[in-house]
């Protein structure tokens, strides 16, 4: 008994070694860097490097001055720039992450009604774009879209079905064309991990009962299917939101994305402030949906157990 | 319902499948092409091998990927270890002080935008450095660093999942024979959930690899990488080589993958056949 109380003793005290490790990292490393960025959003522009001013500074002997600025947020909402770029990315993220549910599902539902060996050639073949850059494949789509490029090819020289090139590189379509097939497999993975675990026979017995296909579909297998399509459209929606490269090698210059916004903010005009304040009000919006994506996935491995 | 039957969704993974495959496999297509102009075939010169001759000899791409490939090969061996324990932790103490934090702090970074992930980290560092010079500028301490620290998250969720799934009583008997905690880690669980490391640590590299927008942020100068080498041409349009950088990408992560595949197919048939 001696021994075995010194053994959880010492288990304890090992818990406390195993899980601080990452949990010092990720806290200096994950979490403050998003008090720096709310203390930055909060500073002047500076001409100097880094390019912003400290926000509590030494004035005089003995006294301490601490100058919070609330002009790159005013900014922020002044510019309609800012907010018409906001309001598009959510428009865009939205659109994207309806249109991967609506491909992605149909995807994900046969992979699982497939046999195991097929099923699991299909599930390798969603992964495998996944595994190549993102980089490369948003630029394959460049090679597709351009006016040269093999669509147009293909329109004028093979089928004539059109005599002039249709622009269609550097235009919003482009770009949800982009989105939608770099983040198709973040749609299918967890549908297909949720559909996997379906009970087939609820349909056949709906079906006995006399329901139509659809109609089983619809009030079988969608509702169970929920935790599912939240965590894809999630794993969609939330980074979609802040996507930037695939709006700046396929959207052209009209395509306004706030972490294009951003990232030009940081970069060419080295305005570091206003970025952090665009940083801050982007992490904003996109709390709720993150905790929400946790929230779903602490249901989806509780009933998994 | 017949699934054998269903034209319907038959037809969507055709489509699927085609609308995943067509853009890949044109690019592997053209890798080929004569012409300066990707997608212009040149037939009377094609196909060639022209442009993997070029690829050989283009510095940039080739200093940017050895780059590319020490920080993916540190961040993966680093992220692994940190995500082995976070994951570790998370599966099996179920109650710890800070576990809501911990696994708060492990599944934001999976959906964080790149953009917010990549100003924090460099903000973080310019003011480290300001406070106690360390890091001394940026470079690949400060981009691996940053890497690390969303890598480690995929690698958590990965380990996790594995502990997830697995008999508990294995652990618990050796622990009943009088084994350490810390033996029963290494001598029972680590060669359990070997595969999940693995596979987190080529998870851990392929997303290093590939970053584009935390790299940019936590490099300084003289430490480009691949994907940001490739990031600055494809602006410009289209180029030969880097289709043959796709192709060449491409070719490995088919080896791998089919590989892992026939791999786990072949222990699960020994698993059934166990049984």
């Amino acid at each position: 008994m001696k021994s075995l109380r010194a053994l959880s003793r010492i288990g304890i005290s090992g818990r406390g070694l195993v899980v601080s490790l990452p949990y010092l990292w990720l806290l200096l490393f994950f979490v403050v860097p998003f008090v720096i960025v709310l203390k930055i959003s909060f500073s002047d522009i500076d001409l100097a490097i880094p390019p912003y001013k400290p926000l509590i500074e030494w004035v005089g002997k003995n006294s301490l001055a601490i100058r919070v600025n609330f002009n790159n947020y005013a900014f922020l909402f002044t510019d309609p720039l800012y907010i018409h770029a906001f309001l598009n990315s959510i428009k865009v993220a939205f659109i994207s992450t309806l249109l991967c549910l609506l491909i992605g599902y149909p995807i994900a539902y046969g992979i699982a009604r497939s046999t195991a060996t097929t099923r699991n050639v299909l599930l390798l073949m969603v992964m495998l774009p996944f595994w190549t850059s993102l980089l490369l494949r948003v630029y394959a789509w460049i090679g597709l879209l351009k006016a040269n490029g093999v669509i147009n090819n293909i329109l004028m020289n093979w089928l004539h079905v059109i005599h002039e090139p249709l622009t269609m590189l550097y235009t919003p379509f482009a770009m949800y064309v982009g989105i939608v097939y770099s983040y198709l497999p973040f749609m299918i993975l967890p549908l297909y991990a949720n559909l996997e675990k379906m009970d087939w026979q609820l349909l056949e017995a709906a079906e006995d009962l006399g329901c139509r296909p659809w109609q089983a579909f619809y009030k079988i297998t969608l509702p169970l299917s929920r935790n599912g399509i939240q965590a894809g459209s999630m794993l969609v929606f939330i980074p979609a939101v802040g996507e930037f490269v695939i709006p700046a090698l396929l959207g052209g210059p009209n395509a306004l994305m706030i972490g294009r916004v951003l990232w030009d903010e940081f970069f060419s005009n080295r305005a570091w402030p206003v970025a952090s304040a665009v940083a801050i009000l982007l992490l904003i919006l996109l709390v709720p949906f993150m905790m929400w994506y946790q929230n779903v996935q602490a249901r989806e491995s509780a009933g998994a157990r | 319902m017949n699934y054998r039957r269903s034209y319907f969704i038959f037809t969507c993974l055709v489509f699927g499948f085609a609308f995943l495959y067509v853009p890949i496999l044109s690019m592997v297509f053209y890798s080929f092409n004569a012409s300066k102009l990707v997608t212009v075939w040149d037939s009377a010169n094609s196909p060639t091998l022209r442009w993997y001759a070029s690829l050989l000899h283009n510095d940039e791409i080739l200093d940017a990927a050895w780059i590319s490939l020490k920080v993916a090969v540190i961040n993966a061996s680093g992220s692994v270890i940190l995500g082995t324990l976070a994951g570790f932790g998370l599966a099996r103490f179920t109650q710890f002080r800070g576990r809501f934090t911990l696994n708060a702090m492990t599944t934001a970074p999976l959906v964080m935008p790149e953009v917010i992930t990549g100003l924090s980290l460099l903000l973080l560092f310019v003011a480290l450095e300001q406070w106690i010079g360390w890091p001394a500028g940026r470079g690949l301490t400060t981009m691996t660093i940053a890497h690390m620290t969303f890598s480690m998250a995929y690698v958590t969720v990965v380990v996790q999942s594995r502990m997830a799934t697995f008999d508990t009583t294995l652990e618990e008997a050796a622990m009943d024979l009088g084994a350490l905690p810390i033996k029963v880690f290494f001598v029972i669980t680590l060669p359990i959930i070997f595969p999940a490391i693995l596979s987190g640590w080529l998870l851990a590299f392929t997303l290093s690899w590939d970053d584009l927008v935390i790299s940019s942020f936590t490099s300084g100068p003289g430490s480009s990488t691949l994907p940001m080498v490739v990031f600055s041409k494809v602006r410009l349009g289209v180029s030969p080589e880097i289709n043959v950088l796709a192709t060449l990408t491409i070719t490995v992560v088919t080896i791998m993958i089919v590989g892992a595949g026939l791999w786990m197919s072949r222990a699960a048939k020994l698993e059934t056949a166990a049984d």
